[in-house]
């Protein structure tokens, strides 16, 4: 009798932990949630209440009322759209090569080196483009912040087009090579086509990976609150990323209103972005599965 | 004749495609070389004046052009362990929740939103840490933990807003959604048949998680959550917004400091001569620390997928 007490009471300690284990997991999301909220409810209630039209048709001020940040929005898409064009043939060509042809040890290599690029710190990128292309031409310029942020791109857009492109069955690569069809034909007319989307959604997640990197910008297109230089190649640039920092730490309440205000067009872009990665490998995904 | 020869090798146009394929593969090879040479390279300058005890010279002072890393090495890592010792419970808590506990609709939505939590960009973290967070952390977080731990070194002094103590939450903010996912695909990867033979023997689902998932998961765990510590260690913008940037080798977390990140991005644009060498030097520092950490959390996590994958953990 007293053995089916000690181990009923023994049962609803047990019990006990577990409940208490199941609410700590719940408190452990929550807290996740909590400054995502936040995050985002701040940046709306700020940003809103700097935009006007003066903050999308005007430059930056450091006095008065700060103006707006026209330079940067055409900056961004101008320094974003150049990495893309960049990035994206580089990163989906190697990811084909290590999904068709990297069942090696070259393959095996190129993969490592992938994974560990992405975990270089963009930074370190930006020092990497600062000496290959602003010291090498003798200045700051917006090709030079587009290739930090293309080599940001590459890894990304590699690993993801590789796994999207292993997931196609090889019946019907058999298929096609079984018609006579010739191996790269094969690849570029069946193979691809049928993991588009998931490449596509690859491409748009290492997108808007890029669109808010700051860092690797700061040391190669400077920044600059006059209209952003012309020439691609020469004179420097500035992106609503670098506006953000770069405004943020003036003095005067007015110049950081903009800065939230660009943080808020910087936010809806990225999630934008990411949101339509999602909804595109939703809608498409599923033919990657034979 | 011919035609056989061709058979074999397959098509002109195909061995063409396999070679551009292979240039496009390799160029990650390149870029990674590119970059180790670079910064071996454009450091030399900084390299030669001070050698090796740059490395544990604490000195950083720009007028007598005196420099060494150890504020910055002190500065990064410690941030970044903060980071992680808030982040990695939390993320193994909401994996756990995920993988374990919640249905597939729950997860589904959390899932987007730890996503959405690594999308925004990192200056977006420095401005809010900086005015939002800051601020809330000096009127109810930190007048408690004071009064608790005000009598060890680590919570001394007066908090003033963006110091270490505000950059390490941030970070661990901005970790969360790296080890949470990391460790959630870890976790999901345990085999069903660890799971129902401790249920079967009667385990509640905390102690399945404990003695079953969590010993066959916990290299991959770990690496999830040093993969954490790595992204913590190279992140700039938020830190740089926030640390405060002074080179000192700070002993309360209520002070100001800097990483090697945040000194890179905070001095560079007004760098020159013998600091512009410093800086890269700092940033092959960095590089090498990163490198390091992501190595080993891929080789934990690369651990896990080689055990057996039935039901007799080996």
């Amino acid at each position: 009798m007293s053995n089916l007490l000690q181990t009923s009471s023994r049962y609803r300690r047990r019990k006990f932990v577990d409940r208490a284990m199941t609410v700590l997991a719940y408190a452990c999301t929550m807290l996740a949630i909590v400054p995502l909220a936040w995050i985002i409810i701040y940046v709306i209630i700020k940003g809103l209440g700097a935009w006007d039209v003066q903050f999308f048709t005007q430059l930056p001020q450091l006095f008065g009322d700060g103006g707006g940040v026209r330079n940067g929005i055409v900056g961004t898409l101008e320094i974003v759209g150049l990495a893309t064009l960049m990035g994206v043939p580089v990163g989906v060509m190697a990811g084909i090569y290590l999904a068709e042809y990297g069942d090696n040890r070259l393959g095996s290599l190129i993969r490592f080196m992938a994974d560990t690029l992405t975990g270089v710190p963009s930074i370190v990128v930006g020092l990497f483009a600062f000496g290959v292309v602003v010291a090498a031409t003798g200045g700051f310029s917006a090709f030079a912040g587009a290739v930090s942020l293309a080599i940001l791109m590459i890894p990304v857009i590699t690993r993801t087009t590789e796994e999207i492109v292993r997931l196609v069955p090889n019946s019907i690569r058999e298929a096609s090579l079984g018609l006579g069809v010739s191996r790269w034909k094969t690849i570029m007319r069946v193979v691809v086509p049928t993991a588009l989307s998931g490449i596509l959604t690859g491409v748009l997640l290492a997108v808007a990976r890029v669109a808010g990197e700051t860092a690797p910008l700061i040391l190669t297109i400077l920044g600059t609150n006059f209209p952003i230089s012309r020439n691609l190649f020469n004179g420097p640039s500035t992106t609503l990323s670098l506006q953000i920092y770069q405004l943020g730490r003036q003095p005067s309440p007015q110049v950081v209103e903009v800065a939230w205000g660009a943080a808020l067009l910087l936010v809806l872009m990225v999630l934008g972005i990411s949101i339509a990665a999602r909804l595109i490998f939703k809608g498409q995904g599923i033919s990657a599965r034979g | 004749m011919n035609l056989l020869k061709q058979l074999r090798r397959g098509h002109t146009s195909d061995t063409i495609f396999a070679v551009i394929a292979l240039l496009f593969g390799l160029s990650i090879l390149v870029i990674m070389g590119g970059i180790i040479v670079q910064l071996w390279l454009q450091s030399s300058e900084a390299r030669s004046e001070f050698g090796w005890s740059f490395l544990w010279s604490a000195a950083w002072s720009p007028p007598n052009d005196e420099y060494g890393a150890l504020t910055f090495i002190y500065g990064t890592l410690v941030t970044a362990f903060m980071a992680v010792v808030l982040a990695g419970p939390v993320g193994v808590g909401i994996a756990a929740y995920l993988v374990e506990i919640a249905p597939v609709r729950v997860n589904q939505i959390v899932g987007f939103i730890v996503e959405l939590l690594a999308a925004i960009p990192s200056i977006v973290y420095g401005l809010w840490g900086f005015f939002t967070l800051a601020p809330f952390l000096g009127d109810w977080v930190v007048p408690p933990l004071q009064a608790v731990l005000g009598w060890t070194p680590l919570f001394s002094g007066t908090f003033f807003g963006p110091t270490v103590f505000t950059s390490g939450i941030v970070l661990a903010i901005m970790i969360l959604p790296t080890v949470a996912a990391v460790s959630r695909d870890v976790i999901r990867a345990v085999p069903r048949d660890q799971r129902e033979g401790m249920l079967a023997l009667g385990a509640t689902r905390w102690e399945m998680f404990r003695y079953a998932v969590l010993p066959y998961a916990g290299s991959g765990v770990l690496g999830a959550i040093i993969l954490g510590l790595g992204r913590a260690a190279g992140e700039t913008m938020a830190v740089t917004f926030i640390i405060g940037n002074v080179p000192q080798l700070f002993y309360s977390l209520f002070d100001q400091g800097a990483t090697l990140a945040s000194i890179i991005a905070g001095q560079f644009p007004e760098a020159g001569g013998i600091l512009l060498s410093v800086l890269i030097e700092l940033g092959m520092v960095l590089f090498i620390i990163t490198i390091l950490i992501n190595i080993s959390a891929r080789f934990m996590v690369a651990l896990l997928s080689k055990r057996p994958t039935g039901g007799v953990r080996a």
